[in-house]
C-alpha cells in the first residue's frame, strides 16, 4: 500500500518541484560576486604571499643567515650561502627563493628568529620571463623596502599572538 | 526537362552509386552510411511520386532509428576483413546462383513486360493540399486491416521472439535496480536518536 | 525628401519582377530562409548568453558581466574566437567523416524549422504531414553526433557516441507517441491545424487533457537534445566533453549552435503542440478587449504569445540544468523504456476514450 502511494506521488514528480522552487528562490537571493579588480575580499594580516626579506630601522639587513628557513621548507625553494662580513658578522651572500617551487605554507616566516624572511599581502604578481619568479636577495630585498610599512603594521596587529 | 526530372536523374543516379558503395567499401562505417544515403535518396524519389507519407516513414524509421541501431553495432565489432574473405571462393558458385535467381526474379517481376505507360496508365495527379497519410490510413483501416493487424502481429512476435532467444540470465551477476534505488527515502536511511547531553565525570 | 528611397525600391521591384516564375520562388524562399535562420541565430547566440547568466544567478553568481554593457557582447566575443580557433584533426581519425558531422547534426535542427508555423499562416512550408516530417528530420541529427564519436578515433568521443546512439532513440519513442497523442486530439499531421484545433481559451488547449504526454514529451525533448540532467554523452565529468571531445574552432562551434537551435526547436514545438502555439491565453474574453487599440493587439493572438511560450520552455530548460544531478545512464535507459513508453501508451487508450465520450470542451460531437 506505502509503495503504491510513493508511486504515485513519483509521477506527481514532487521532488523535482521541490528542487526547482529552490533554485528557482535562489534566482532571486543576493549574488555574492566580487568583481575582482574592482572590489577585493579583505585579506588577513596573516596573508600568506609574495616573500620579501626585512631590515632594521637603521638600514642594517636582518637575515643572520641561520638557515633554518632553508632546513624548514618542505618544497626545497631556499637557497642560502653565507660567509663572514668584514665587521665579523655572519651574512648571506645568496638568498634565493623559487617561488616556482614555494607551496606558500608560511614555515620560514615561522622558523625565523629575527622576523627577516617575512611574506607580504602581495599576491598580484607575475612573472614574463624565465626567471622572473626566482627571487634573488636584491629583489627580497627591494620587495621589503617597498612595502615594510604593510609588513610591520600586520606584524604589529598579530604580535599579541605570537 | 523539368526540375521534377532533373531532381529524379539525380537523386536516381545518387541512390545508385551509394547503393553500390554500400557492397563496394571495405570499411563497413562507411558502408552503413552509404546504406542511410541509398535510403534517404530513395525517399526522395518517393517524395517526387507524391508518396510523402512513405517518404517521411522510410527516413523515420530506417534512417532515424534501424540504420542508428545498425551503426550502433557495426562500431562496437572489430571486424577482421581477411577472416571474412576466407570463405569468398568456396562460397562463390552459391552466391552467384542466388544473385542470378534474385536478378531473374526482379526481372520478371519488374522487367520491361509488366511496366510502361502502355501497361498501366499514367496515375492522375493530385492538388497540392491532398492528403496522402489520410488515404493511406483509410486503405489500411479499412479494405486491408486484416493483413495489416496480423502483420503487426508477426512484428511483435518477432521481437518477442528476438529477445526471448537472446536473453540469457546468468547466476551471479551483480546489478543494480533503479527502481529500488530511487524509491528509499529519509526514513530508511537514517535514524534521528536523540541523547541527553552526558555528565563530565 | 524620400523619393531616391522609394525610387529605389521601386526599381529593385522591377528587377524582381523582370525574372521568370520559378526564380521568383526561389528567390522569395531564400529570403524567407534568411528572414527565419538570421533571428534564429542570434536567438542561439543569445541563449547561450541567457544559460550562463541564469544558472549563474540561480548559483548565486552574476554570470557574465565583463563585455560590452552588462556582458550583452559575451556570445559575440564567443564566437570570434571560436572563429578564429585552429579546427585540430586527430591523427587516426577519419578526416572526412569527423568534418562532415557537424554539418549533419546542425542541418536537421535547421530543417525542421521549415515546417514551424509562427502564426496564421506564417510558415515557411506548410506540409500535410508536419509532424510527421518533424520526427523524420529530427530523428537524422543523432548522425551527426555518432559520426562525430565514430570518426574521432577517441575513446571518450566513442563512449559519447554509443551512450547518445541509445539515448536517442529510446527517447524518440516516448516522443513520437506523445506526439500520436497530439495527432488523435488534433486529427491532423498539419501543425497549423494542430494549433487551430487548440482555440477557444487556454483551458482548450492540450497541456491539460494531455497532461502527462506534455511532460513526456518535454522531458524526452531535454533527453533528446542531449541538456542536463541526460547529459551523459557530453558527461564532462566522466567522458570529458564526449562525442565534442576532439572538435574544437568553427566545427565545434556547429555542434554548439546544432544543441541550441534544437532546444529552441524543441521549445516551440512543446508551445504550438500543448500551449496553443501562437493563439492567446485570454482568448475566451469578450470582443470588446481586443478591440482596444494597442491592448487588443498584445492580448490577441500572434507571434509574441508563441515567442513568450517558447521562452518559458527555455527558461525551464536553463532551469533543469542548474537543479538537476545528472542521471545514471541505466537509470536514463529505464525511464526511457519502461516508465515513459508504457505511460505514453496507457494515455492513448485514455485518450481515445476521451475522444470517443466527446469529452468537452476539447471534443464534441461534431
Amino acid at each position: 500500500m506505502n509503495s503504491i502511494v510513493r508511486y504515485f506521488k513519483g509521477l506527481m514528480l514532487l521532488e523535482l518541484i521541490r528542487g526547482l522552487r529552490l533554485t528557482g528562490r535562489y534566482l532571486f537571493s543576493r549574488k555574492v560576486t566580487l568583481q575582482y579588480p574592482e572590489d577585493k575580499t579583505p585579506i588577513s594580516n596573516r596573508f600568506r604571499g609574495l616573500h620579501a626579506l626585512r631590515r632594521y630601522p637603521n638600514g642594517e639587513e636582518r637575515c643572520i643567515a641561520c638557515k633554518l628557513c632553508e632546513a624548514v621548507c618542505p618544497a626545497l625553494a631556499i637557497t642560502i650561502e653565507s660567509e663572514m662580513r668584514e665587521d665579523g658578522t655572519r651574512r648571506t651572500t645568496r638568498y634565493d627563493i623559487d617561488l616556482t617551487k614555494c607551496i606558500f605554507c608560511g614555515y620560514c616566516e615561522e622558523s625565523c628568529p629575527v622576523d627577516s624572511i617575512v611574506e607580504t599581502h602581495v599576491f598580484e604578481y607575475h612573472g614574463e620571463e624565465r626567471g622572473d619568479l626566482y627571487m634573488t636577495k636584491e629583489k627580497l630585498l627591494a620587495v621589503g623596502d617597498k612595502y615594510e610599512k604593510q609588513i610591520a603594521a600586520a606584524r604589529k596587529q598579530d604580535s599579541a599572538y605570537r | 526537362m523539368g526540375v521534377e526530372k532533373v531532381l529524379f536523374y539525380i537523386f536516381a543516379a545518387m541512390m545508385v552509386i551509394s547503393a553500390t558503395m554500400v557492397i563496394t567499401v571495405r570499411n563497413p562505417i562507411r558502408a552503413a552510411l552509404f546504406l542511410v544515403l541509398t535510403f534517404f535518396s530513395s525517399a526522395v524519389l518517393w517524395m517526387l511520386l507524391e508518396a510523402e507519407f512513405l517518404a517521411i516513414v522510410l527516413v523515420l524509421v530506417y534512417v532515424g532509428a534501424v540504420m542508428v541501431l545498425f551503426l550502433f553495432v557495426v562500431m562496437m565489432l572489430d571486424i577482421n576483413m581477411d577472416r571474412l574473405k576466407e570463405g569468398f571462393i568456396r562460397y562463390l558458385p552459391f552466391g552467384v546462383l542466388i544473385a542470378l535467381l534474385m536478378v531473374g526474379m526482379i526481372i520478371y517481376v519488374v522487367g520491361p513486360g509488366n511496366f510502361g505507360l502502355d501497361k498501366i496508365a499514367e496515375p492522375a495527379r493530385h492538388a497540392a493540399d491532398y492528403n496522402n497519410t489520410k488515404a493511406l490510413g483509410m486503405v489500411l483501416y479499412t479494405d486491408y486491416v486484416y493483413p495489416f493487424e496480423i502483420a503487426a502481429v508477426l512484428l511483435l512476435v518477432a521481437i518477442v521472439a528476438a529477445i526471448a532467444l537472446t536473453m540469457r540470465r546468468r547466476e551471479g551477476t551483480k546489478y543494480q535496480k533503479p527502481e529500488q534505488q530511487i524509491s528509499v527515502n529519509r526514513n530508511e536511511r537514517v535514524r534521528l536518536v536523540k541523547m541527553s547531553a552526558e555528565q563530565k565525570k | 525628401m524620400f523619393d531616391w528611397f522609394f525610387n529605389f525600391i521601386n526599381w529593385l521591384v522591377a528587377i524582381y519582377e523582370s525574372w521568370p516564375l520559378g526564380v521568383q520562388i526561389t528567390f522569395m524562399t531564400l529570403v524567407k530562409i534568411v528572414a527565419l535562420m538570421a533571428p534564429l541565430m542570434v536567438c542561439v547566440a543569445y541563449l547561450t548568453f541567457a544559460e550562463r547568466k541564469i544558472i549563474g544567478y540561480m548559483q548565486s553568481r552574476l554570470g557574465p558581466n565583463r563585455v560590452g554593457p552588462r556582458g550583452w557582447l559575451q556570445p559575440i566575443a564567443d564566437a570570434v574566437k571560436l572563429m578564429f580557433k585552429e579546427i585540430i584533426i586527430p591523427t587516426g581519425s577519419n578526416k572526412y567523416l569527423f568534418l562532415i558531422s557537424p554539418i549533419l547534426s546542425i542541418a536537421p535542427a535547421l530543417a525542421v524549422w521549415a515546417v514551424i508555423p509562427f502564426n496564421d499562416g506564417m510558415v515557411l512550408a506548410d506540409i500535410n504531414a508536419g509532424l510527421l516530417y518533424v520526427l523524420a528530420v529530427t530523428s537524422l541529427g543523432v548522425y551527426g553526433v555518432i559520426i562525430a564519436g565514430w570518426a574521432s578515433n577517441s575513446k571518450y568521443a566513442l563512449l559519447g557516441a554509443m551512450r547518445i546512439g541509445a539515448q536517442i532513440v529510446a527517447y524518440e519513442i516516448a516522443m513520437g507517441f506523445a506526439l500520436v497523442g497530439v495527432l488523435m486530439a488534433a486529427g491532423s499531421l498539419n501543425l497549423g491545424e494542430i494549433v487551430k484545433g487548440q482555440s477557444g481559451s487556454i483551458f482548450h488547449w492540450y497541456w491539460l487533457p494531455l497532461l502527462p504526454l506534455f511532460l513526456i514529451y518535454f522531458i524526452s525533448g531535454v533527453a533528446e537534445t542531449n541538456r542536463a540532467p541526460f547529459d551523459v554523452a557530453e558527461g564532462e565529468s566522466e567522458i570529458v566533453a564526449g562525442f565534442h571531445v576532439e572538435y574544437s574552432g568553427m566545427a565545434f562551434a556547429v555542434f554548439f549552435l546544432a544543441e541550441y537551435a534544437n532546444m529552441i526547436l524543441i521549445a516551440a514545438l512543446a508551445a504550438i503542440m500543448f500551449l496553443g502555439g501562437w493563439l492567446s491565453p485570454f482568448q475566451g474574453l469578450p470582443e470588446a478587449v481586443f478591440a482596444v487599440p494597442v491592448l487588443g493587439a498584445v492580448l490577441g493572438g500572434g507571434i509574441h504569445w508563441l515567442l513568450i511560450k517558447m521562452s518559458f520552455f527555455l527558461f525551464c530548460f536553463l532551469w533543469f540544468r542548474a537543479t538537476f544531478p545528472r542521471y545514471r545512464y541505466d537509470q536514463i535507459m529505464r525511464l526511457g523504456w519502461k516508465v515513459f513508453i508504457p505511460i505514453t501508451i496507457i494515455w492513448l487508450l485514455v485518450l481515445g476514450l476521451m475522444i470517443l465520450g466527446n469529452v468537452p470542451p476539447w471534443w464534441s460531437a461534431a
